[in-house]
């Protein structure tokens, strides 16, 4: 063998052993949703098949003791709302900054670019109290609000689109009389689709899987979003792994298919928002 | 509100089939318009981001429970609290594993993201399995690593296939619940990074490889001296997300531990102040302190590697 061949047989080895390593626990929990309570303990290891691999009863349970319905519906609500109003802020305020100048341009680019350096986790003590000042607090406008409030990133990537217009479309698009409410909304905003698909795509996810925010200002039952929901399933199933497992696949499998579905876009949304 | 007159004289003007001189209509209506688009995300920014910061750096400053009408005003005691009582303080330390799972998640994505930017078989597939973790929501990662660290549960019975016994409660003491933990960020995170890297790896030319390989540069040497000098400012800005990150961890632990057996950090900490025992003072400082911290890394490596790409306008 030469040193190239032994190479190569490394390289697969190491990216083999990553692929375990990062799908076993999600097998397992897999596995583990199609098990019934008596499998469970009965059996001497979590790697053990289930006896039947189409029982769904457990999916069953998870999905209505959780109240999975409900809480897939107040995150559609949620996520349908709050993405819309992102699009719209991030490409209205994108188009301004940079197609006019106008007083104070500077101090209002700071303002953006400063608050994008503030983790939200750290001003939440305060944050709360705005919310709660606005009635907000435990409704599904608390988390629609601060979704929408503070997407630098989104602001970002339409900037980066916005400025690969070309300005002749605007001048020209002006002398036929059009004003800038026009310009904006019949050559940039269509124009700026793939910015938009990126923008939904990463703000989506990140809306999706977020708890922090509903956990804080939505401590109501019926307001569970899909992370607060499954978070609750610890208390009642604290034992029953395999009523765990099926809400955490449950909860995985609408990422898992848009993943599957939209890969090509995902890779590039996210290194497009995260190299601002 | 004025704006509407503007609007409405706006669209009255004719299209000038030449540019004319600014009119005054004309100059009254440039300053308007901008404003009119950043009303909106203006208010939102303020309302949500600015006037927090501010009653947060208020409130630090008072006894403030967060709910009475009456506060007081005490100075810097709360200050002094965060960084004089011992269970306050304590709390940094944690973010001391997750900083030194950071330099391994780095180093693992700068590996993966350097051989599959090279050709390799079935390179989508271990692509996205290296990132899909970081899509997986939170909650759902606790609950499957709560099971993984479980007794008899994934790990051990993977470490039992091997012949290792153990009834190890992965969970149970401090430094091997943070370990664990620690591990479960790296699992999940480990794509991002991965994917950065890739991207910026990607955009390096590629005839400089070729070039490099006609000159006999072995793949040790291409890393060295073609991706690693391309990929700086990505690699910079990992850093700075991963402690930032690092000292601001709340989902994972929470989830899995609840802040028990020694695994409770900054936020979890603050959170608990905050919303559990009503100190919105003592919490509001030790915020601030946060916030400070993560604005002098950031200043840091902003100094240390000016960046070009930071520039908005």
């Amino acid at each position: 063998m030469t040193r190239r061949t032994i190479a190569r047989a490394l390289v697969y080895f190491s990216l083999i052993a990553a692929t375990l390593v990062v799908l076993l626990p999600l097998v397992v929990v897999l596995l583990t949703s199609l098990k019934s309570e008596k499998e469970m303990a009965n059996t001497s290891g979590a790697l053990e098949l289930p006896h039947d691999l189409l029982n769904f009863h457990n999916y069953v349970t998870a999905f209505q003791d959780g109240e999975m319905l409900s809480a897939f519906t107040n995150t559609a609500i949620i996520l349908l709302i709050s993405i819309g109003g992102t699009v719209l802020i991030g490409s209205m305020t994108a188009y301004a900054i940079d197609r006019f100048t106008f007083r104070f341009k500077k101090l209002v680019v700071a303002l953006f670019l400063t608050a994008a350096l503030v983790p939200g986790v750290t001003t939440q003590v305060a944050t709360f109290q705005i919310v709660n000042s606005f009635g907000m607090f435990d409704s599904l406008w608390a988390p629609i609000a601060l979704y929408m409030g503070t997407d630098i990133v989104s602001i970002y990537i339409f900037l980066q689109f916005v400025r690969s217009i070309p300005i002749s479309l605007d001048e020209s698009a002006r002398l036929d009389g059009a004003n800038a409410f026009t310009i904006y909304r019949k050559i940039i905003f269509p124009l700026l689709k793939p910015a938009t698909a990126t923008v939904v795509i990463v703000k989506g996810i990140t809306v999706y899987n977020d708890f922090y925010i509903p956990f804080l200002y939505m401590p109501s039952e019926d307001l569970g979003v899909i992370s607060t929901s499954l978070f609750r399933f610890r208390g009642p199933y604290a034992a029953h792994w395999e009523v765990i497992s099926a809400g955490a696949v449950l909860v995985i499998l609408p990422t898992l298919i848009v993943f599957l579905s939209l890969q090509r876009f995902i890779y590039n949304g996210f290194t497009r928002g995260a190299t601002r | 509100m004025t704006d509407t007159t503007q609007k409405a004289a706006v669209e009255v003007i004719p299209a000038a089939p030449v540019p004319a001189p600014p009119t005054r209509r004309t100059r009254v209506r440039r300053g308007v318009t901008p404003w009119l688009f950043l009303v909106a995300p203006l208010a939102l920014l303020i309302t949500f981001t600015y006037a927090p910061i501010a009653n947060m750096i208020a409130y630090s400053f008072t006894d403030w429970d967060g709910v009475s009408p009456e506060l007081h005003s005490t100075g810097v005691e709360n200050y002094r609290e965060v960084f004089t009582r011992p269970d306050l303080f304590e709390v940094f330390w944690v973010s001391g594993y997750y900083l030194a799972a950071s330099v391994v998640q780095i180093v693992l994505a700068l590996y993966f993201a350097t051989i599959l930017s090279f050709n390799v078989r079935f390179r989508n597939f271990f692509k996205g399995v290296l990132f899909f973790p970081y899509l997986i929501n939170g909650v759902a990662i606790g609950f499957v690593f709560l099971y993984f660290f479980q007794d008899g549960g994934t790990l051990d019975s993977v470490l039992s296939l091997f012949g290792v016994k153990t009834d190890h409660a992965w969970l149970g003491t401090p430094v091997s619940a943070n370990t664990s933990l620690a591990g479960v960020s790296v699992w999940r995170y480990l794509g991002l990074n991965f994917v950065l890297f890739l991207g910026a790896i990607q955009s390096v030319p590629g005839e400089l490889y070729e070039a490099a390989e006609l000159d006999g540069a072995n793949r040790w040497h291409q890393f060295r001296h073609i991706i690693a000098p391309g990929i700086k400012p990505v690699l910079a800005l990992t850093v700075i997300l991963s402690i930032s990150g690092s000292l601001s961890v709340f989902e994972i632990p929470y989830i899995m531990t609840g802040g028990a057996t020694g695994t409770e950090t900054f936020v979890i900490q603050t959170v608990n102040l905050a919303f559990r025992f009503n100190k919105t003072g003592l919490a509001s400082a030790a915020a601030v302190v946060l916030l400070l911290i993560i604005l002098l890394v950031t200043w840091v490596q902003r100094r240390l590697v000016p960046d070009d790409k930071v520039d908005l306008v």
